[in-house]
C-alpha cells in the first residue's frame, strides 16, 4: 500500500516541489511510516517514551553520539520528558556525564546548564537534529504531496534505520559495513546498535528493538525541536484566531459595501 | 495625486492649521489613505496590501533574531539553535520569519501575475511595473543572503552555486566572485557581509515601495476592466471609485487575516516542509550534498539557467559565434537574468491597445498557458538535470521567452479584443447592478475591491 509508494518514489523522485524532501546523501531506502504520538495539528509527546528515549539515548547511542545543542536543564522543560530539577542531577550522576571545560582544559561533571556533551571520538555525527536533518518521505514526481500528508518523516526515518538491518556486512577500506534497507545506499557503518533487552524499562515495557528504536526516534524529535508542543499550541491558537477575525471582517466588509451595492441597482450613470 | 477629482484634506483646528502650515503630513496622510479606488477592484488586488504587511513582518522579525545571531562560521548554526531554544519565543520568531520569505513570495507571484493578466504594466503605469521589478530583485537578493545566515549545508552550497555564476561572467568573472565573497570561496568574510546586505537591503525595498506606491497614486489603481476611472467631473469619478478607507481596507483585512490563518497553520504545523533537511546540518566545506536546490521561489529560474546546456544548438551556435566566449555556463546566467529582463520590459513588449485580459480572448490562453509553464519550470527546476528533465526545462524555457518576445508583440496585431464596458460604473453595475442573487457581494469569485 502507501509503504510500497514510499519505497518506489523515494528512491525515484528524490526531491519535492518545495525541494523538501531530499536527503542529505541522496534518496532514502525502506522507510515505515511508525505512527509517533506527536503527528497531527494536536499531536504531543508522549512523556513516558521521551524518558524511555533518553534511557535508551544514555545507555546505548550517547557511547558514540553527541548531543551538543540540547542544553541537559532542558529535560525539566515543559512538553519535554518532565523531569523534576532534582532528577536533572540525579541524571547527570547516575550517568557520570562530564563536559570538556575550556577554562579548565580539563573534563569535569555537567551541572544542568550544560549542554549534553559533544562525542565525534568514533566519527558518528551529532543527533541534536538528527530528526529534522532526515527526510523519510518525498514526492511522488517531485510534487511533495507525501511530506505534506504524512510529515517529513524525519523520526520515521531514523525508527526505520534502527530496525531494518539485512544482517550482511561488506568490508570496503579495512571499514565493515553494515547492510540496511533504510539507509541510503544500502550500507551503514553503524553495526546495529539496539538488540532485544539492551536496556531494562522502568515502567516495565518490554524492550523489543522496535519500541527501543520508536522510543528513542520520539526522543530526539523533542531533541532538535524541544517546543514542539508549544508550537502546534500557537498555531492551533492563531488559527482559530485568526479565523474568528476572518468572519468579524468579512460581516464588516459586507455590511459596508451593501450600500454600494445597493445603490447600483436601478440608478442611472452619472453623467 | 492621481488627478481623479476628489475632496482633498482641509484642516479644521487651529492646531491642525498650524501644523499643515509648517509640514504638510496629515494632509499627505489623508490622500494617501482616501485615494479614489475603482470599485470593481477583484481579489487580486488584495496582494499589495499582503505584500506591505509581509515586509513589516519580515522587518520585525528580523531585527529581534538579529539580537540573538553571532555572524560567525563556528557559530552562526549553534547561534540559530540558541533562538530555537533558549531564546524566549525564539523559535516562534524564526519560523514565522524563515516561513515569512515563502508568504511573501506567493504574493508577489500572484501580485505579478495579476498585473500581468490585468494590464497594469501599460501606459501610464511603467513606471510602477519598473519600481515593482526592481522590488521583487531586492526580494530576491534579500532572500537568498538571509537563506546563507543559518550556515546549514544548503545555505553553504547555494551561496557556492549563486555566486558562482558571476563567475561565469567572461574576462572579469573570477574576480568579480572573489570580490563578491571576500576570499577565494564562500567564508566568514560572505556571511558577515550577507548578514550586512541582507538587514540593509529590506529598508531599500521599503523605500522602492514607498516610490511604487506613490507610482501608482500618481495614475490611479489599474481596475479588472482597465478602464480609466473618469476624471471629468467629481460626480462621475464618485460614480466609478470609492475612498480606500474604509471600503478596501476592510477589504484587505479580510483577506490578510484569511491569508495568515493559513500561514500559522503552516507556522505552527509544518514550519520545515518549504525548507530543506540539509539545512539542519552545519555547513560543511568537504561535504557536498547530492542535490543542491535553491528554495522553491527560485526554482522556475534556476530550471531556466540549468535549461541550456552545452547541448543545445542554439548555445553551442552562440558558443562559436563568440568564439567561446559566452560558453554554456555563461549562456545559462544570460538566459536566467534575462529572463527576468524581458519580464520588466513587457510594458514595451505588449503591443494590444486593449489593457484588461478579460477583453482579450486569444492572450487568455497564451496568459494561462504562461502560468502553467511557470509550475512546470518550477518544478523542473527541482529536478535533477538529467534524463528527460532538462528538455521539460528546455521548453520550458523557450516558452517564456516567446511569450515575452513574440507572443504579446504580435498578439497586439492580430487579436480581435472585444470590447470592454464604457466605465467602471457600468461595468460594477453589470456585476451587482442585477436583481436576485447569484452575485452576493464579496462571496462571488471575480470583482470586488482593494489593491
Amino acid at each position: 500500500m502507501l509503504r510500497k509508494l514510499a519505497i518506489s518514489t523515494a528512491t525515484a523522485a528524490t526531491l519535492a516541489l518545495s525541494s523538501g524532501a531530499a536527503l542529505a546523501a541522496g534518496g532514502a531506502g525502506y522507510v515505515e511510516d511508525y505512527a509517533f504520538s506527536f503527528e497531527g495539528p494536536f499531536g504531543r509527546f508522549d512523556q513516558v517514551q521521551l524518558q524511555r528515549g533518553l534511557q535508551v539515548y544514555t545507555q546505548v547511542c550517547m557511547a558514540c553520539h553527541g548531543l551538543r545543542y540540547v542544553p541537559i536543564r532542558t529535560l525539566a522543560d515543559e512538553g519535554g520528558p518532565g523531569f523534576t530539577e532534582e532528577e536533572v542531577r540525579a541524571y547527570i550522576e547516575q550517568n557520570y556525564i562530564e563536559v570538556y571545560d575550556s577554562d579548565l582544559q580539563d573534563w569535569r561533571a555537567a551541572t544542568p546548564n550544560d549542554n549534553f556533551p559533544a562525542n565525534t571520538s568514533a566519527g558518528a555525527p551529532d543527533l541534536s537534529l538528527m530528526t529534522k536533518a532526515r527526510a523519510g518521505f518525498s514526492g511522488p514526481y517531485g510534487l511533495g504531496l507525501n511530506p505534506l500528508f504524512r510529515g517529513m518523516g524525519g523520526p520515521e526515518y531514523l525508527a526505520s534505520l534502527l530496525t531494518h538491518y539485512t544482517g550482511s556486512e561488506r568490508e570496503e577500506f579495512g571499514a565493515v559495513l553494515y547492510g540496511n534497507e533504510t539507509f541510503p545506499g544500502g550500507y551503514i557503518s553503524m553495526a546495529p546498535p539496539l538488540w532485544e533487552g539492551a536496556v531494562e524499562y522502568g515502567d516495565g515495557t518490554p524492550a523489543t528493538e522496535e519500541q527501543m528504536a520508536l522510543d528513542v526516534a520520539a526522543f530526539l524529535t523533542w531533541a532538535a525541536e524541544p517546543h514542539l508542543m508549544a508550537r502546534k499550541q500557537m498555531g492551533f491558537t492563531a488559527v482559530i484566531l485568526l479565523g474568528l477575525l476572518s468572519v468579524l471582517l468579512y460581516l464588516s466588509n459586507k455590511r459596508l459595501w451593501a450600500p454600494v451595492k445597493a445603490r447600483v441597482k436601478g440608478s442611472q450613470p452619472a453623467e | 495625486m492621481s488627478g481623479i477629482p476628489h475632496d482633498h484634506y482641509e484642516p479644521n483646528s487651529n492646531a491642525e492649521k498650524w501644523l499643515h502650515r509648517r509640514l504638510p503630513i496629515v494632509g499627505l496622510m489623508y490622500d494617501t489613505l482616501m485615494i479614489p479606488t475603482p470599485k470593481n477592484l477583484n481579489w487580486m488586488w488584495i496582494w499589495g496590501i499582503v505584500l506591505t504587511f509581509t515586509l513589516f513582518l519580515q522587518i520585525i522579525t528580523g531585527i529581534i533574531l538579529v539580537m540573538h545571531y553571532t555572524p560567525h562560521v563556528d557559530m552562526a548554526f549553534a547561534s540559530v539553535e540558541h533562538i530555537m531554544r533558549n531564546v524566549n519565543g525564539g523559535w516562534a520568531i524564526r519560523y514565522i520569519h524563515q516561513n515569512g520569505a515563502s508568504l511573501f513570495f506567493v504574493a508577489v507571484y500572484l501580485h505579478i501575475f495579476r498585473g500581468l493578466y490585468y494590464g497594469s504594466y501599460k501606459a501610464p503605469r511603467e513606471v510602477t511595473w519598473i519600481i515593482g521589478m526592481l522590488i521583487y530583485l531586492m526580494m530576491m537578493g534579500t532572500a537568498f543572503m538571509g537563506y546563507v545566515l543559518p550556515w546549514g549545508q544548503m545555505s553553504f552550497w547555494g551561496a557556492t552555486v549563486i555566486t558562482g555564476l558571476f563567475g561565469a561572467i567572461p574576462f572579469v568573472g573570477e574576480a568579480l566572485q572573489t570580490w563578491l565573497l571576500g576570499g577565494p570561496a564562500v567564508d566568514n568574510a560572505t556571511l558577515n557581509r550577507f548578514l550586512s546586505l541582507h538587514y540593509l537591503l529590506p529598508f531599500v525595498i521599503l523605500g522602492l515601495v514607498i516610490l511604487h506606491i506613490w507610482a501608482f497614486h500618481t495614475t490611479g489603481n489599474n481596475n479588472p476592466t482597465g478602464v480609466e476611472v473618469r476624471r471629468t467631473s467629481k460626480k462621475e469619478a464618485e460614480a466609478d471609485t470609492l475612498p480606500f478607507w474604509p471600503y478596501f481596507v476592510i477589504k484587505d483585512l479580510f483577506a490578510l487575516a484569511v491569508i495568515l490563518a493559513v500561514f500559522f497553520a503552516i507556522v505552527g504545523f509544518m514550519p520545515n516542509y518549504l525548507g530543506h533537511p540539509d539545512n539542519y546540518i552545519e555547513a560543511n566545506a568537504l561535504v557536498t550534498p547530492a542535490h543542491i536546490v535553491p528554495e522553491w521561489y527560485f526554482l522556475p529560474f534556476y530550471a531556466i539557467l540549468r535549461a541550456f546546456d552545452g547541448e543545445v544548438w542554439l548555445v553551442i551556435a552562440v558558443d562559436f559565434l563568440t568564439a567561446g566566449i559566452v560558453d554554456a555556463k555563461f549562456f545559462g546566467v544570460i538566459a536566467m537574468f534575462g529572463s527576468i529582463v524581458v519580464l520588466a520590459l513587457v510594458p514595451w513588449l505588449d503591443t494590444s491597445s486593449v489593457r484588461s485580459g478579460r477583453y482579450r480572448p486569444m492572450f487568455k490562453w497564451w496568459f494561462w498557458i504562461f502560468i502553467v509553464n511557470f509550475f512546470v519550470l518550477m518544478w523542473a527546476g527541482a529536478m535533477p538535470a538529467e534524463g528527460i528533465y532538462p528538455y521539460i526545462a528546455l521548453i520550458g524555457s523557450a516558452y517564456w521567452f516567446a511569450y515575452f518576445l513574440v507572443i504579446l508583440p504580435l498578439l497586439g496585431v492580430i487579436e480581435k479584443p472585444t470590447t470592454p464596458p464604457a466605465t467602471i460604473e457600468e461595468d460594477f453595475k453589470a456585476h451587482y447592478g442585477k436583481d436576485g442573487s447569484g452575485h452576493g457581494g464579496i462571496t462571488s469569485a471575480a470583482p470586488t475591491p482593494a489593491e
